[in-house]
């Protein structure tokens, strides 16, 4: 292990936790194998809100698993602030886990959870006291100390974890979905609520999601998995306006997924002529030229519907869908796809448009990405 | 036709009644002859004439009854100890572990004296001990016990530690218990309710075991069941009836203390 050590080029400054090449095989029986990850490599900065967002069963308990040391490597280094982890067992590992079942001690009262890992660490009473207060405070349950953690209720339980993991101030913390057993309400709260605790903790939150809204909103950073790959690793807003592939493009909100021919480059924009001959305008993108063939992404939001015969590009709805905050048309172009559209209800009845109707769609220049992957 | 499929009730069926009361009978009546003549005044155990406790009076002055009685409840309890720690350590390394081969051989090899009969396990017993030359006299029958004993605490402590989430345990060692400290503060209160079921099945067994304990107890180190089996041999006295409802009432009492304990561990 020290040889290994002394070879591993040191992590830069401020990381908390860097993966090099992880790699985990479970064995399954006495043949079979799943690869849950795949050649994974992550830097996650120290303070940082930290998101995994990926679809089900792509290896995002995993990681944390391999992180909080559960697992062990099948290839690969983890590093925790620079020092390999390799070997080490969990409970020597400066991180706390917020379970995806909460994983609450039945036997033991609310206080007693939240105390456990300070007694673990034999601090004394009266800190230990302290803190609990303080904790159950913070996560706004001052006056249930004295109930078996068995009595509460998802959210409360979800409070419980919560609390019993920051009482440890660890330097990371690993949460598992925990807002996944929450009513819609009190997911959004709790969602403003971590945020701000992880803010003015400064402790470094890798937090474990499928609902890419969450991780829009609370993130710092975000890395998208699927089947065991990193597809993307960057800033909410990044990763929603630069997808780099459709994988991406496709799990962060709905959008329009458009198979495209490059054509000649017109000041700083690309021609991308679509299947039927229309053309919109895109940046350009790396070493792509002319006559290649490539997949645009088109957020529907982004494209703009009128009824002027003067401008864009000539279409007709083929369906329409009122949403409350917005209404989705579905629009087929006279020369391309057909493509869906939302329009902000920004007044009544703001565009009267229904089935049917001849439309403009407006496209401005650069709205459409042009995906790498 | 009476009773369509949706309510069935098997108590709506002719003929339960009579066959429930008829089993009822069977496992009670004559548990309930044996109490009742032990409270009989004249030396028979077939002809009432009137209530006394002369009987019970008797018995607890009998002082080879009192022997037997001593070893009984040093036996059990000294087996049921033993018996319980070795399935506790038993039942954590059949489900603490990664699966690997063989693991359904250590539960057969476990479970086994289940399986064996009885008489079989007596006989090997008696001449492996004098195979070895150990002569402990009481303490022969302990450890003689704690084996036949080990199977029935194993399987209810295996059972709630199967059914128990290894979350909890991991849950601990995230919060820096080391491996001794989840053990102390998580698995065992909360295996509590297995052991303590797995115990008192044990302390029952060991105390109401007769064929293992005529083998292997030499001179001496007789217990109860023994005992009155020795002396029904030579008639059935009140007396015998009285040792025996004593016995009985010792394991009711143990048996309703675990089933009161599990309930106040499970809420
Ligand atoms: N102990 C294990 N043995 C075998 N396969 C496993 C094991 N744990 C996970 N896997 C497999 O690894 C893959 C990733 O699992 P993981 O639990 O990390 O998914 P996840 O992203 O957390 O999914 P979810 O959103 O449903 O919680 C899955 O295909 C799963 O079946
Ligand atoms: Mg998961």
């Amino acid at each position: 292990m020290n040889a290994a050590l002394s070879q591993t080029p040191p992590a830069a400054v401020g990381t908390a936790i860097e993966l090099r090449s992880v790699t985990k095989v479970f064995q399954t029986g006495t043949a079979g194998s799943v690869t849950a990850l795949d050649e994974v490599s992550l830097a996650i900065r120290d303070n940082e809100f930290f998101t995994l967002l990926g679809p089900s069963g792509c290896g995002k308990t995993t990681l944390l698993r391999l992180i909080a040391g559960f697992e062990q490597v099948t290839r690969g280094d983890i590093l925790l602030f620079g020092d390999d982890v390799a070997g080490l067992p969990p409970h020597k590992r400066p991180i706390n886990t917020v379970f995806q079942h909460y994983a609450l001690f039945p036997h033991m009262t609310v206080a007693e959870n939240v105390a456990f890992g300070l007694r673990m660490l034999r601090r004394n009473k009266a800190e230990i006291r302290r803190t609990v207060e303080t904790m159950l405070t913070l996560v706004k349950m001052p006056d249930l100390g004295e109930r078996k953690s068995s009595q509460l209720s998802g959210g409360q339980q979800q409070r419980v974890a919560l609390a019993r993991a920051l009482a440890n101030h660890p330097r990371v913390l690993l949460l598992d979905e925990p807002l996944s057993a929450l009513d819609l309400k009190l997911r959004q709260e709790m969602r403003l609520e971590l945020k701000t605790l992880q803010r003015e903790t400064g402790i470094t939150f890798i937090f474990v999601t499928h609902d890419q809204e969450e991780a829009l909103t609370m993130s710092d950073r975000i890395a998208v998995l699927q089947a065991g790959r990193i597809q993307q690793v960057g800033t909410p807003d990044a990763i929603y306006e630069h997808p780099a592939n459709p994988f991406v493009a496709n799990f962060m909100g709905e959008t329009n997924l458009l198979s495209a021919v490059l054509g000649t480059v017109e000041r700083d924009m690309i021609r991308c002529q679509l299947e039927g001959g229309a053309e919109v305008l895109a940046r350009p993108v790396g070493t792509k030229a002319a006559g290649c063939r490539v997949t645009l992404s088109l957020r529907p939001e982004r494209i703009v519907l009128t009824a002027d015969p003067g401008s864009g590009l000539a279409g007709r709805i083929t369906d329409c869908l009122y949403r409350g905050t917005d209404t989705s048309y579905r629009v087929k172009l006279e020369r391309g796809p057909e493509l869906q559209v939302y329009e902000q209800n920004v007044a009544d009845h703001s565009h009267g448009m229904s089935v049917g109707d001849s439309v403009r769609a407006l496209i401005a220049p650069g709205a459409a990405r042009i995906l790498v992957g | 036709m009476m009773a369509g499929p949706r309510t069935f009730d098997l108590k709506r069926y002719p003929g339960f009644g009579f066959i429930a009361a008829v089993c009822l009978g069977l496992l009670y009546l004559p548990l309930f002859v044996l109490v009742f003549f032990s409270f009989n005044e004249r030396r028979s155990v077939s002809n009432w004439s009137e209530f006394s406790l002369d009987w019970y009076a008797k018995a607890l002055a009998n002082d080879a009854i009192r022997q037997a009685a001593t070893n009984s409840f040093l036996v059990a309890t000294v087996a049921t100890i033993s018996a319980t720690i070795l399935a506790t350590a038993a039942a954590l390394a059949t489900t603490r572990v990664p699966r690997f081969r063989g693991l359904t051989g250590c539960y057969a090899v476990i479970n086994s004296p289940l399986m064996v009969p009885e008489i079989v396990t007596a006989v090997a017993l008696l001449s492996f001990l004098s195979l070895i030359g150990l002569e402990l006299g009481v303490g022969n029958v302990m450890i003689a016990h704690t084996v036949f004993c080990l199977p029935f605490a194993y399987l209810p402590i295996r059972a709630r530690l199967h059914g128990m989430d290894t979350a909890l345990e991991q849950a601990a060692a995230d919060l820096y218990a080391d491996p001794v400290q989840t053990f102390r503060h998580v698995t065992l209160p909360m295996l509590m309710p297995g052991i303590v079921a797995g115990a008192a099945l044990a302390f029952v067994i060991s105390l109401d075991d007769f064929i293992i304990t005529q083998m292997v107890a030499s001179a001496g180190a007789t217990t109860l069941p023994v005992y009155i089996y020795s002396q029904v041999r030579m008639g059935v006295t009140p007396e015998v009836n009285a040792v025996s409802s004593m016995l009985l009432g010792v394991s009711i009492v143990i048996v309703s203390l675990a089933v009161l304990l599990r309930k106040k561990e499970t809420t």
